[in-house]
């Protein structure tokens, strides 16, 4: 039996088979063959296999994530019957050589000519060879190679981490949990698990090297252990609690019509964060009052080319439309830092993260910034749109981009295209510049909301992707929350309301602090929706003052934390 | 018979529209070749063509031979004007 213990990022506890994203090895031997006639046969039909193998990815993807996306894989199935590729290979197999041999070093070759191109879109796409070439080799030596989109029972995958282009492939119908080797409660994997509703344990550091592909496998995404190839006993056991698991998920159930509203009568707004237009689907069904973030980057990667104004404006239009009326807060494009898109050709930089990032980005490549802008001015008439701008330092930053979208309104008035008069104008607050002066963005911005994940990072200067200085990621450090609370009363003392879109608005420990901070509206995850509303319901913001006040005596997180978590218990 | 094409798209001739107009000439029997410089590739070949990397504002030369050579044409200038990759000059 095999027990690891992980950081647990998602809570519930789910049993099922582990599907091992591990990439075998596949070492090409030269041999001498015999008989030329059956081994070209034997390519051929390789061939015919592993292009019925790609077309059910791209059929798949087209359902799920879309036609330009399955444009990946479409080159893909172009590469495996590339005339040239063939004849070449064929060649080598007359010559005696293996198809395996002859596939790799024809393969090779094409994929040192593209890395040796001097363009790097172009350097990329050796990956694309490879790929192709990787699954070509595993069916010609009758190796299966994991393959997230094929997956058609209930399984937990195990993967050192997960990619967003990896899990765009994954059909959450079957996808019961994830275990990965690396991450953070903030990584990829935790907020999609948490998005999905699904378990998820990060950070067991071996799991994909000793989790046997296959094996049934228990997770307990609250305590973060992992077992393989547990007793009847522990089965039992976990058996028990999934169902106690489930029974208090039902009686969080009749919350999803009830309004957000404190035991003493404070409205509040419990909204969802989003990347993709089907994650509102589950924010919904929660009963989330809108949404609180849009992430529009996701628009933007895993693809070739920038989105056009048109795909966007539809994208917008369907998300407001969904919403029937509810609001949504949509921020434009953040990418840099940890979300990469390569064909902006973004140079490398050794600190990211205080780099040429989000709207340092927009304002200086402004075609960029105003095609978005144009979508989403276009597509406010369809609901309650309220746009806010990423990583704003210094308040030139927010001038200049809210200058830059009245001038795109004008434009669009000009042309007879009207905009929606309640459109809201807002920012984030994610770096501690900006939370310190935020009474005086107060004046200019229609709202405010906190990123808490950058927020801490940026107070606490710990990189909260790495995992040596992961205990410095402090939510509820003193300093955090004096920002947080001069962000609520800088927005307050000018009639703005505040929100909150990081990890930390969904947090148990942290909703009591936030609602007697004032705070107005609290962005989550769609599963945390349900649970925040129930605890807001339980708790009096009346009473809660006293409490804000000693909590503001206290001098470190973890005086907070345990503040916190017995005043919960006495109440 | 051949034709001569400006490339507009702004990456020039990458994964995307080689994608294309090489799924475009496949299924013509006649054969089709793309010059770029003095090199020219196998336009139902995919790799054949993306490894030319074809900047935006080059001239390249298609020309197709064979039985179907028209209809293998028209359908390439319909790609290339319909996706803005280039035009005719």
């Amino acid at each position: 039996m095999l027990e690891l213990q992980g950081i647990a990022v998602s809570s519930g506890i789910a049993i099922a088979k582990a599907y091992c994203l591990v990439e075998p090895e596949l070492p090409v031997e030269k041999m001498e063959i015999e008989n030329i006639d059956a081994e070209i046969a034997r390519l051929n039909e390789t061939i015919i296999k592993t292009k019925s193998v790609l077309e059910t990815i791209r059929n798949g993807m087209t359902d799920t994530v879309g036609e330009e996306q399955a444009a990946i894989i479409s080159a893909h199935l172009l590469i495996l019957e590339d005339p040239e590729m063939i004849a070449s290979m064929k060649d080598k197999i007359k010559q005696h050589a293996n198809a395996e041999y002859a596939l790799k070093e024809v393969t090779d070759t094409f994929v040192q000519l593209f890395e040796s191109m001097d363009n790097a879109y172009m350097q990329e796409r050796a990956a694309d060879i490879k790929d192709v070439a990787k699954r070509l080799l595993a069916g010609l030596m009758n190796v299966e190679l994991p393959d997230v989109s094929l997956i058609s029972s209930e399984v937990i995958i195990v993967a050192e981490d997960l990619t967003p282009s990896m899990t765009a492939q994954l059909d959450t119908r079957f996808v019961k949990g994830f275990v990965t080797d690396i991450g953070g409660k903030t990584s990829h994997t935790a907020i999609l698990a948490r998005a999905m509703g699904i378990p998820a344990i990060v950070g067991t550091k071996t799991a994909s090297k000793s989790i046997p592909h296959c094996s049934m496998l228990i997770m307990d995404g609250d305590s973060g252990i992992v077992l393989e190839g547990a007793t009847e006993e522990q089965q039992q056991h976990y058996r028990a609690l999934q169902r106690e698991f489930k029974l208090q998920n039902e009686s969080l159930q009749k919350f999803s019509s009830l309004p957000s509203r404190s035991a003493d009568g404070h409205s509040v707004e419990i909204v969802g964060n989003i990347s993709k237009i089907e994650d509102i689907d589950s924010i919904l069904t929660n009963g989330g009052d809108g949404i609180g973030l849009f992430r529009t980057e996701f628009l933007y990667m895993d693809r070739d080319e920038l989105p056009t104004e048109d795909e966007q404006y539809d994208v917008y239009k369907s998300v407001l439309t969904k919403l029937e009326g509810k609001p949504a807060v949509v921020r434009t494009l953040d990418i840099g830092g940890d979300k990469e898109v390569p064909y902006l050709s973004l140079p490398h930089e050794s600190n990211p993260f205080l780099g040429y990032r989000a709207i340092r980005i927009c304002l200086n490549q402004q075609a960029i910034f105003r095609t978005q802008l144009r979508a989403l001015l276009r597509a406010s008439n369809y609901g309650d749109l309220r746009i806010m701008f990423p990583m704003i330092a210094t308040l030139e930053e927010f001038r200049e981009a809210k200058e830059i979208l009245l001038d795109v309104k004008q434009q669009l008035e000009t042309e007879g295209i009207p905009v929606s008069e309640k459109l809201q104008i807002g920012m984030m607050i994610e770096i501690p510049s900006a939370a310190i002066i935020a009474d005086l963005f107060a004046q200019e911005a229609d709202f405010l909301s906190i990123g808490t994940n950058d927020l801490i990072q940026y107070t606490l200067a710990a990189d909260r992707m790495n995992e040596s200085v992961s205990y410095l990621y402090q939510p509820y450090h003193p300093a955090v929350l004096r920002l947080i609370k001069t962000v609520i009363d800088g927005a307050h003392l000018h009639g703005k309301w505040v929100g909150m879109c990081g990890e930390m608005a969904g947090d148990t420990t942290a909703i009591p602090i936030l609602l007697g901070l004032g705070l107005d509206e609290f962005s989550m995850s769609s599963s945390s929706i349900l649970s925040a509303r129930r605890q807001i319901a339980q708790l009096s913001k009346e009473k809660l003052a006293t409490h804000i006040e000693h909590i503001f005596t206290l001098r470190t997180s973890s005086e907070v934390e345990q503040y916190v978590k017995t005043m919960l218990m006495e109440m | 018979m051949e034709k001569t094409f400006k490339i507009s798209a702004l990456d020039g001739l990458h994964a995307r529209p080689c994608t294309l107009l090489v799924s475009a000439a496949t299924p013509f029997k006649s054969e089709a070749t793309l010059r770029y410089k003095d090199r020219s590739a196998n336009l139902k070949s995919i790799m054949s063509v993306m490894s030319q990397a074809v900047p935006t504002g080059a001239v390249i030369t298609i020309s197709a031979v064979g039985e179907d050579e028209v209809a293998l044409m028209e359908r390439v200038v319909d790609i290339f004007i319909s996706q803005g990759l280039g035009e005719e000059c």
